[in-house]
């Protein structure tokens, strides 16, 4: 008897390892700085982690159809320019701007879909490369300066950043509720239904007369747009950007996806779980500050963490920690 | 004939099991130094696990091994090598950026002091093996720019490095042209002449007859027996292989048919297959029984819109159709249950459910959502008609044995309510029980009017199951039979490629 409950407890540790660390290092923390914890902190942390959190719900759709995304950081920086840039055009202001950002930022987004969908290439190549090439599109669109709203006060762009509703930041209110549309887009509809089967078992899915190339195009536009989303939040939080202000974000992203547990390999995963693994991510590198590390450590443990996690996911699945063959 | 000498290599009572199955059944057999002796059998005979378990990749349950009348535990393929048991693999295994020497002797180059490789002795050593194949490249060669024989040979120089006592040729002449098969029968003739054992496997019966001396045959993980091959002929090793004492019950049942359902003219794509003409009409089951490789399954895929014929044409219900896509071959009525259910039919890791409503999912919603209760009446309906087993229609459809995961993949097909149903190889790695029901099953479709093509390799079900066999042979059909004028007999040697006496 004692023996089933181990083994359940061992079971119910592989399968929730990552929210049982979650919640042994919240405790722990919780108990140094007790700060930590208190309802201002929780909102601050949600606050600042809804711009990756925007982003890492499309980059679910993408990983959960069997890709990558690389090149989300790179866009980022790409559409807070842009929308910055054709808000200071005279004539266009905030209403011309935004859609027109978010064009060409999905515009991009349809050129990664094709390569990768359609073409077939290799998500990780396609998407490292158009992190460079996105980059270089971005300086040259603003010729390496940063940008800036001139007249602040004269324009209500600044509502996505800086506003709030009900006593709710809007930027965590637009991770909410495109968290809970997105959400019912993968787990009720037939188009959730095909990036399972895709990502799961692409030769079957096509076997079963999915149009695979389709469905991989679409990820791309999900991820694309929302990317335009937290660029808009970005931007209209700080009214100014740097042409670098989305860099290394791809990765933090994607950890993010992979701490929630979707595979590398496609097929599982969850939009709820990608948010539960921004959060971690965020309350992680909160309570590295708070408890005083210097800021760059952070980017060790944080890491550190992330390598463990996918350990721990690749060793529960095989069923031992360590193999000779993969 | 050879009973005076010792073998080279024996191997006494080999029994491997794997998880409901028994692989090996107690196989002995021996092969005498300057023998080739064959080994043949069908796809699944136990050809491939005997051969891990005497390169040391599995541990037999039970059974000996003796080289030179020695016991040899064979617990690594390094292991095995160290005994002199040597093998060529089908697969070549070879590193292209590196010289032959360099592959020859890779893992064991020989070495100076502070572990620098010494080259001079490296090649001095692997000239020496490749004078000894006759070759016409050195051992500086790069891999990368030989042909694949050349490559075969670098393989076989690998198998030299140490003094040999059997050789183990897997497949040898599979990617060989006729001239370089000649250079390898004559490199077989000169380890023969210098006292190796050979076991050569193969499938090719032209090549079994030139060059072996004895012929071993195993079937469903037993030993069938040995033959001298200049005692035999390719008729009688073929139904060895294949079995005479199987249940060949045939299909006595006809169902009335209806329209012709599907109809096939002068069909080719490329080298696979061509020229072939057939009809199925509501109501039949019309068999596919060849040799693997004689273009079955790529018939069944262009059927499906997964291969471009390069000519010929069809037709749907007396309606010229050209099918480019399986989207466009699903739209027509025409539904595969493909050859390979873990890697073509199934999403091991979705649901039973998920998995029977694929196809059909942008059908199954209610408003823009997918409607637990269309799902639900779709598998309950399956799940009861194919008697699936299963805890729940939300269990992953992987965690279920063989044969309920072939159904689950019939009863994806079936929802579709297909004009055509084609299975390629509806038994596949299925146990026996199982295997009846699924025959059961593909009747029962006829019955209820069906029009059905069954791809099989194995005669006993494509007796059991068919109303007329299309017998195949190298891209080309040899010969149709009805279910009344099949014979064993008849069949073999139409899939051996044996003109028939009569016009065919």
């Amino acid at each position: 008897m004692a023996e089933t409950n181990l083994k359940a407890l061992g079971g119910l540790l592989a399968r929730q390892g990552i929210l049982v660390a979650f919640v042994v290092f919240m405790i722990a923390f919780a108990l140094w700085n007790p700060r930590f914890i208190q309802i201002d902190n929780v909102f601050s942390v949600i606050r600042s982690s809804a711009i990756l959190g925007v982003m890492a719900l499309g980059v679910t759709f993408v990983v959960i159809g069997g890709n990558l995304d690389l090149s989300v950081g790179s866009l980022l920086s790409f559409s807070a320019i842009v929308v910055l840039d054709l808000h200071e055009t005279p004539g266009f202001g905030p209403a011309l701007a935004i859609p027109a950002m978010y064009a060409m930022t999905m515009g991009i987004g349809a050129v990664i879909g094709f390569l990768v969908g359609y073409l077939k290439l290799n998500s990780l190549i396609v998407t490292l490369g158009m992190l460079s090439a996105i980059h270089g599109l971005t300086l040259t669109w603003s010729g390496g300066q940063n940008m800036d709203i001139a007249n602040q006060q004269e324009t209500w762009f600044g509502i996505f950043g800086r506003g709030s509703a009900l006593g709710i930041p809007i930027p965590v209110l637009m991770f909410g509720l495109l968290a809970a549309i997105l959400a019912i887009i993968l787990s009720k509809t037939p188009f959730g239904r095909k990036v399972y089967a895709v990502g799961g078992n692409g030769t079957a899915a096509t076997f079963s007369g999915i149009p695979r190339a389709r469905v991989v195009f679409l990820t791309y536009i999900i991820s694309s747009f929302c990317v335009a989303t937290a660029g808009l939040i970005q931007a209209s939080r700080t009214m100014g950007a740097q042409n670098t202000v989305g860099q290394g974000m791809e990765l933090e992203v994607l950890a993010a996806v992979i701490l929630g547990g979707a595979s590398l390999l496609g097929g599982s995963g969850a939009v709820f779980k990608t948010v539960i693994g921004v959060l971690i991510l965020g309350f992680i590198q909160n309570g590295l500050l708070l408890a005083g590390l210097q800021f760059y450590v952070q980017f060790v443990v944080t890491w550190i963490i992330i390598i463990l996690a996918v350990w721990l996911d690749i060793a529960t699945k095989r069923g031992k920690f360590w193999s000779p063959i993969a | 004939m050879t009973t005076d000498r010792k073998p080279a290599l024996r191997l006494e009572g080999i029994v491997k099991t794997f998880p409901g199955v028994r692989a090996l059944d107690g196989v002995s057999f021996e092969v005498y130094p300057g023998e080739v002796h064959a080994l043949m059998g069908e796809n699944g005979a136990g050809k491939s696990t005997l051969m891990k378990v005497l390169g040391g990749i599995y541990q037999p349950e039970e059974g000996r091994i003796f080289v030179d009348e020695e016991e040899a535990v064979m617990t690594s393929p390094l292991q095995a090598k160290a005994k002199g048991v040597m093998f060529i693999h089908q697969e070549l295994s070879l590193a292209d950026e590196l010289s032959v020497a360099e592959n020859v002797y890779l893992g064991e180059l020989p070495r100076k002091s502070l572990g620098r490789v010494d080259w001079k002795t490296l090649y001095e050593r692997t000239d020496a093996i490749l004078s000894r194949l006759k070759v016409g490249f050195t051992a500086r060669t790069i891999v990368g720019d030989l042909s694949i024989a050349n490559q075969q040979m670098v393989e076989i120089a690998r198998a030299l490095t140490r003094e040999a006592r059997a050789v183990i040729f897997d497949e040898p002449t599979a990617s060989l042209t006729d001239a370089e098969k000649v250079v390898l029968f004559e490199v077989i003739e000169g380890l023969k002449a210098e006292g190796v054992g050979i076991v050569y496997i193969s499938h090719r019966m032209e090549e079994i007859f030139k060059i072996t001396d004895r012929v071993s045959v195993l079937r469903d993980g037993s030993y069938r027996g040995t033959l001298n091959t200049a005692d035999t002929d390719e008729d009688a090793v073929t139904q060895m292989m294949i079995g005479r004492k199987l249940d060949l019950t045939r299909n006595e049942e006809h169902v009335e048919l209806g329209d012709v359902a599907l109809k096939v003219e002068g069909l080719s794509c490329h080298k696979l297959f061509q020229d072939v003409s057939f009809e199925v009409r509501e109501g039949e089951v019309l068999g596919f029984y060849g040799l693997v490789g004689a273009g079955r399954t790529e018939i069944a895929e262009t059927l499906f819109g997964l291969r471009t014929p390069s000519a010929g044409k069809m037709f749907l219900k007396g309606k010229e159709i050209h099918i480019r896509s399986p989207i466009e071959a699903i739209e027509n009525g025409i539904s595969l249950v493909p050859e390979s259910r873990k890697e073509q039919g199934l999403v091991l890791g979705m649901s039973c459910r998920d998995n029977i409503t694929l196809p059909q999912v942008d059908d199954m919603t209610a408003g823009p959502f997918v409607s637990d209760g269309a799902e639900i009446a779709i598998f309950d309906l399956y799940r009861d008609k194919l008697e699936i087993k299963t805890p729940s229609s939300r269990t992953a459809v992987g965690s279920l044995s063989g044969g309920n995961q072939q159904k689950i993949v019939i009863g994806k097909w079936l929802s579709m309510r297909p004009e055509v149903l084609i299975v390629d190889e509806p038994t596949r790695g299925i146990d026996v029980g199982s295997k009846s029901e699924i025959h059961n099953l593909l009747r029962d479709l006829a019955r209820q009017g069906y029009a059905v093509i069954v791809i099989s390799s194995e005669m006993p079900e494509v007796l059991r199951v068919s109303d007329r066999i299309v017998a195949m042979h190298h891209g080309k059909v040899m010969r149709t039979f009805t279910s009344e004028d099949v014979t064993e007999d008849s069949l073999i040697q139409a899939i051996s490629g044996i003109e028939s006496g009569r016009a065919a």
